[in-house]
């Protein structure tokens, strides 16, 4: 790998927006050949170092060359025409297209301008075949699961004699099976001599498949490193600075109690409820000061259940009863009324409002339960959401800035701060942390902690056990969009415990312990 | 790890129908509708039935071709109408000032996509909704009209006279006009553009999601402003079709026939939405409408509103349809 010359390499890269240092004098390079990782905190540079190679922004200072040449891309197709190519996080993709057409669209096969749809099915079943897929090229792209779309994604990228391909968390919607077969595709591209930079939040899967490793933090770089000269414990150290013992503190904390539920009445106390087609009927108690885990894979009905209790979506089955009360939750203004909160785990679609400032981002939900004809006095506001951005440690702590300009970590916060100023009673937590970085995600775990030693109940849900198991004091385990089992987080269960339980499903819950 | 995992992690697997549903049911439902004809009035089964149905119709179905290109983008366009009257008056109001009738064809033709060309320029460089743009070119084209001339203007040229009492048929009786000939050039050629180009299958792509056909790579910016200058091209061509069809111009004609073009196009099974649908299906869709207006005159009793009632129910029939079947594909 040392031995031949960088395929790229960025020296000095410097980047300002408004307010905003992004990238200051970061050096990069990019050997044929190997999986680099780049790492960080969110706000940390990643994307902008990415968006300034691939021309989406300019730069304004530094240089980029690429195989021996100075280049300036002036877009993302500049780049991927000159062997640059990039798969988002999200799948940019048309799902209305077929396969076919989503990998050639734009460089079909042509004979006097007419695209030759035969010869087009054909280069893209080669191609699919070079990654071990096996498509109905000529289905619609939308009928497959994100993950083949992102595999499809990747079949696109490198059909363009991509010498750089650059991953930006293509895994983070993924399950175990499908981040190893992305995997092996990516081993595969590197022996084939293409250069891979991975993006990802997940540790584990940066010493699965990386071969060297940079890290950046506050838009300056800390280093590049061998993989394997760089301990796990090490790389966190770089990535956070010297914030790091909050998540050593987080782990050093003891098992939860379970002696707090058996007090009083329970908070939440649902029966039976159940909705067609989303989830089938489930009894659940919270009571205040409880934090609930909800654990299972991708669509097993966690945010089902979270909507139920939420009113985003009505319950045809059972019933919620709230503080001793029965009540009906038919919409989420009604929910907020009754102090329940949800942070949605869609942060994008149904979260922040990116053109809002953190601020009004921050009231939105207050200013809804109060009603829209009583607005809430400007420095009412202003003394909220300072402390709030200074409890939550959001940066950049400007409360005028648009929400769109925060990193998603941070972005995830100012959610968080909306419901946490209405003052829920419950507070329904889908995937808080999910691609957000570690310090963020310490510092809403240990929130979460807080919180419900505050008295507030929580239901926390999330992809990862370690946190589920970190947070609660007791777990429900959802598989196939039924709930099969309550665990009390004791001493005796651990990871592969609900693993077992997920894996064994209805009716074996009590037999796990 | 083998990839059969992935291939399973698929949904399900769609029917070949899905995609075509919306289309299919439109024919069903056309076939019906002649059926009742046929099985109703004797005089209907008759070939030359149908052709007038298209010599009828065949403005109305180069427009909606236009309109398809828009609506699969996710646009909109409703200026359609008062430019189809527009190129009529100014052609009219040009030939009654003895310009030669080559002069005029060639004007005409340039009005429509000029300001579709700028109605797309709008709505792409300053990021403006297409429906306040066209709608602003709506006004202009009406108000342009009536700046023209206040009446109706006759058309008395000889070219145009002959094309409009040229009869293509057969031994029989059965005849078409020049018009239905140049729709049907249109729409396939407009086909073919959508099947086999790459300006086509952008104009899909645009319609999935303008932001992934961004990040593609795909000319999102000129792909939409063209889309607009074909859809005025498209209302020139059917203004001049109209003008053979009248022989006239004035300044109130096809006052709202831009909600006709945009109902038979989405009868015909585009998404309102976008990036699905075919220019077969607005023929279709135009064909509907067209049958209605003719089971209506054959019926005699029924006051021509009818028409609209029955178009009303269709189109909120359709929606709801593409509705439904939006969301079973989620």
């Amino acid at each position: 790998m040392t031995g031949s010359p960088p395929v790229l390499t960025m020296t000095g890269i410097s980047k300002t927006f408004p307010g905003v240092r992004a990238l200051h004098d970061v050096d990069f390079r990019l050997f044929p050949g190997e999986v680099h990782a780049l790492m960080g905190e969110n706000g940390a540079g990643k994307s902008t170092l990415i968006k300034v190679l691939t021309g989406v922004y300019e730069i304004d200072a530094g240089t980029i060359t690429l195989a021996g040449e100075q280049v300036a891309f002036t877009g993302p197709m500049r780049a991927a025409a000159a062997g640059v190519s990039t798969v988002y996080q999200e799948v940019n993709l048309c799902t209305n297209l077929s396969v076919a057409e989503n990998i050639f669209i734009g460089r079909e096969p042509r004979r006097l301008g007419a695209i030759r749809w035969g010869e087009m099915r054909r280069r893209a079943r080669e191609l699919l075949a070079r990654l071990d897929l096996d498509l109905d090229v000529t289905a619609q792209l939308g009928t497959y699961s994100l993950a083949v779309q992102q595999m499809v994604a990747i079949a696109r990228a490198i059909d363009v004699r991509a010498r750089v391909l650059i991953l930006d968390e293509p895994t983070s919607s993924l399950d175990a099976g499908e981040v190893a077969q992305l995997f092996r595709i990516m081993r595969q591209l590197r022996d084939q001599g293409i250069a891979i930079l991975f993006v990802t939040h997940f540790l584990d899967q940066v010493y699965a498949v990386a071969d060297r490793i940079t890290v950046l933090r506050n838009g300056t770089l800390v280093g590049e490193y061998r993989t394997g000269e760089l301990p796990q414990f090490s790389l966190v150290e770089k990535m956070l600075g010297k914030e790091l013992d909050v998540l050593e503190r987080l782990d050093e904390q003891q098992k939860r109690t379970v002696a707090v539920r058996s007090a009083a009445a329970p908070l939440v106390d649902a029966a039976e409820l159940g909705r067609r087609g989303a989830v089938a009927p489930f009894s659940l108690r919270i009571h205040a000061g409880e934090v609930v885990g909800l654990a299972g894979l991708l669509g097993s009905g966690r945010t089902e259940v979270a909507r139920l209790l939420f009113g985003a979506d009505r319950a045809d089955h059972g019933q919620v009863t709230l503080d001793g009360g029965r009540v009906s939750l038919r919409s989420p203004v009604q929910a907020i009324d009754r102090g329940v909160g949800f942070c949605s785990e869609n942060r994008r679609a149904e979260g922040v409002i990116p053109e809002l400032s953190v601020r009004e981002n921050m009231i939105l939900a207050m200013q809804a339960a109060r009603g829209w004809l009583r607005p809430i006095p400007r420095r009412r506001q202003d003394e909220l959401v300072e402390r709030y951005v200074k409890a939550l440690s959001i940066r950049p702590a400007d409360p005028e800035l648009p929400v769109r300009n925060l990193s998603g970590g941070n972005q995830q916060k100012v959610l968080l701060a909306r419901w946490l100023i209405t003052e829920p009673r419950l507070l329904i937590l889908d995937e808080p942390t999910r691609g957000i970085d570690v310090g963020a995600k310490a510092e809403i775990q240990k929130l979460v902690l807080e919180l419900s030693d505050g008295g507030m109940a929580v239901l926390f849900i999330s992809a990862e056990l370690e946190e589920v198991l970190r947070l609660s004091h007791r777990v429900a385990v959802m598989r196939d969009r039924t709930m099969v089992a309550q665990l009390d987080n004791d001493d005796a269960l651990d990871a592969d415990g609900v693993m077992r339980t997920i894996a064994r499903g209805a009716g074996s819950g009590e037999a796990i312990r | 790890m083998s990839s059969t995992s992935l291939t399973t992690g698929r949904a399900w697997r769609p029917t070949l129908a899905r995609r075509h549903v919306p289309v299919l049911a439109t024919l069903a439902l056309l076939l019906v509708m002649y059926g009742i004809g046929v099985s109703q009035y004797r005089a209907f089964s008759g070939i030359q039935v149908v052709f007038n149905v298209f010599i009828d119709n065949g403005f109305l179905l180069v427009v909606a071709v236009g309109m398809t290109f828009v609506i699969l983008t996710g646009g909109i366009d409703l200026s359609v109408g008062s430019v189809v009257a527009m190129t009529a008056m100014v052609s009219a109001a040009l030939l009654q000032d003895g310009v030669p009738a080559a002069l005029v064809l060639v004007v005409a033709l340039l009005i429509g996509p000029v300001l579709g060309f700028l109605m797309g320029c709008a709505i792409h460089f300053f990021d403006i909704q297409p429906f306040i743009v066209t709608l602003a070119g709506m006004f202009f084209a009406r108000g342009m009209c009536t700046f023209i001339s206040d009446s109706s203007i006759p058309i008395t040229d000889g070219f145009w006279t002959a094309v409009s009492q040229e009869r293509i048929g057969d031994p029989r009786g059965n005849f078409v006009s020049v018009s239905v000939l140049i729709a049907f050039a249109v729409v396939l050629v407009a086909a073919y553009v959508l099947a086999y180009t790459r300006f086509g299958r952008t104009v899909y792509a645009i319609g999935g999601s303008s932001q992934s056909a961004l990040l593609m790579g795909l000319p999102v910016g000129r792909t939409r402003i063209a889309v607009y200058t074909v859809s005025g091209l498209c209302s020139a061509i059917g203004g001049i079709l109209l003008s053979f069809y009248t022989l006239s111009g004035a300044p109130l004609i096809a006052v709202g026939m831009e909600l006709d073009v945009i109902a038979a196009v989405v009868i015909g099974g585009t998404v309102l939405t976008g990036g699905s649908g075919y220019v077969f299906g607005t023929v279709l869709g135009v064909l509907v409408l067209g049958v209605i207006q003719t089971l209506i005159t054959f019926d005699g009793s029924l006051n021509s509103w009818w028409t609209r009632i029955v178009i009303g129910g269709l189109l909120f029939a359709f929606i709801l349809l593409q509705r439904l079947i939006g969301i079973r594909f989620k």
